[in-house]
C-alpha cells in the first residue's frame, strides 16, 4: 500500500481485505483506471508544461524579430561575428544526444536496464560536449569584446577587419549590443535549461542503476525525454536565427 | 496484471516505437542540419531567412512527431500540441500587426 492509498482510503487500516488486491502494478496511482490512462495523464500535464516553455522562449524569439527588423545592419554585423562551424558542430551534438535520449525512453520500454543506464551517461556526455562547445564561444565572444555590460566594443562594428563587412555608422554599431543581448539571453537560456536537464540526468541515472525504470515504468523516462527533445527544438530555430540567416556572401 | 485495463479508457494505447524509426529521423535531421548551413553560403536574398526557418520548422516537426512520439499519441495530446503552436501564431501575429501598423501614415 503506498501513502497515497493510506490517505485515501482509510477503512484499509483496520486490517479488512483490500478491496482491490493489488492486481495492478505498484506505480499505478490508484485514481486512475488503467497504465494507459495514468501515461496520458502524466504526458498531457508535461506538453501543458512545454506550451509555457513555448510561450517563455517565444517572447524572446518575437523581441529578436522585431529588433532585426529595426537594426537589420546591425544584426547582420554581429551575426557575422558567430563561429559557424561551432554552431554547426554544437547542432548535430544537440540532435545526437536528442537520438541517444530516444533511445533511452525505447530501453525502458523494453525493459533492458543496462542498455537505458547506456544511453542516459551518453545523453548526458553530449549534453556536457554541447555546453564545452557553447564555453569556447562565449570565451571567445568575451575576448573579442563583444559581450554587452561587461566587455564591448564597436570598435570592429566601425572599422571592420573583415574585407566583406559594410562598416557601420557609430549609432548602428551601438545596436549590434542589440543583437548580442539576444543572443546571450537567448543562448544562456536554453544553456540553463540544459544544465537543469542534465542535472535532472544525474537522478535518473541513479534511480535506473536501481532498477527503477525497467518494471514497465516508463513514465519519468518519457516525460524527461519530452523535455529534453523541447530544448533541441529551441536550438533548432536559434541556430538558423542566430547564425546563419544574416551571413555576409 | 491488468495493463489491459477493464475494457474502458483504451483510447491511450502505449506504442514502442522502432529504433529503426529513430534512426532514420537523426540521420535527417543531421542532413537537414548540413543542408541548412550550405545554403546559408548562397547569396538567395529574402529567401535565406525563408528557406533557413522552413528547414528549421520540418526538423522541429520531426522531433516533435517522432522523437516525442505525438504522431503515435491520442487525439488529446494532438490537440494540446496544435492549440499551442496556434496559440503562440496568435501572440506573434498580434504583435507584429501592432508593430507594423502603429506609425502607419506617419512616415
Amino acid at each position: 500500500m503506498d501513502s497515497q492509498s493510506i490517505a485515501t482510503t482509510p477503512q484499509e487500516l483496520d486490517g479488512a481485505a483490500l478491496p482491490h488486491a493489488h492486481d495492478h502494478p505498484s506505480f499505478m496511482r490508484h485514481h486512475f483506471e488503467n497504465i494507459g490512462q495514468q501515461r496520458e495523464a502524466a504526458s498531457f500535464g508535461m506538453w501543458v508544461f512545454l506550451l509555457t516553455e513555448i510561450m517563455f522562449f517565444g517572447g524572446l524569439f518575437c523581441a529578436y524579430l522585431i529588433f532585426r527588423n529595426w537594426y537589420h545592419p546591425a544584426f547582420v554585423a554581429g551575426s557575422n561575428m558567430l563561429n559557424i562551424t561551432l554552431g554547426t558542430t554544437n547542432t548535430a551534438v544537440l540532435i545526437g544526444s536528442s537520438f541517444t535520449m530516444a533511445m533511452a525512453v525505447y530501453s525502458a520500454e523494453m525493459r533492458r536496464q543496462g542498455q537505458l543506464i547506456l544511453f542516459l551517461v551518453l545523453t548526458i556526455l553530449l549534453g556536457f560536449v554541447f555546453l564545452g562547445i557553447k564555453g569556447v564561444e562565449w570565451t571567445t565572444e568575451y575576448q573579442e569584446q563583444h559581450v554587452p555590460g561587461i566587455n564591448f566594443s564597436i570598435q570592429e562594428f566601425v572599422h571592420p577587419t573583415n574585407p566583406k563587412a559594410i562598416p557601420l555608422a557609430p549609432d548602428m554599431a551601438q545596436k549590434t549590443q542589440l543583437y548580442f543581448f539576444l543572443y546571450f539571453t537567448m543562448t544562456g537560456m536554453h544553456a540553463l535549461h540544459m544544465i537543469i536537464g542534465i542535472g535532472i540526468l544525474f537522478f535518473l541515472v541513479a534511480r535506473a542503476s536501481k532498477g527503477a525504470f525497467t518494471t514497465g515504468h516508463v513514465m519519468p523516462i518519457e516525460n524527461f525525454g519530452l523535455y529534453w527533445h523541447f530544448v533541441d527544438i529551441i536550438w533548432i530555430f536559434l541556430f538558423p536565427l542566430l547564425y546563419l540567416i544574416s551571413r555576409y556572401r | 496484471m491488468t495493463e489491459k485495463g477493464q475494457g474502458k479508457h483504451q483510447d491511450s494505447e502505449i506504442h514502442i516505437v522502432n529504433p529503426r524509426v529513430y534512426l532514420a529521423i537523426f540521420i535527417t535531421l543531421l542532413f537537414m542540419t548540413a543542408l541548412t548551413t550550405g545554403i546559408s553560403f548562397i547569396d538567395l536574398g529574402v529567401f535565406n531567412a525563408v528557406i533557413a526557418l522552413a528547414i528549421a520548422c520540418f526538423k522541429a516537426s520531426l522531433v516533435v512527431l517522432f522523437f516525442m512520439h505525438i504522431h503515435y499519441s491520442s487525439r488529446l495530446l494532438k490537440l494540446t500540441v496544435a492549440a499551442g503552436l496556434f496559440t503562440f501564431m496568435l501572440l506573434i501575429s498580434l504583435t507584429m500587426t501592432d508593430y507594423i501598423s502603429r506609425a502607419w501614415g506617419m512616415f
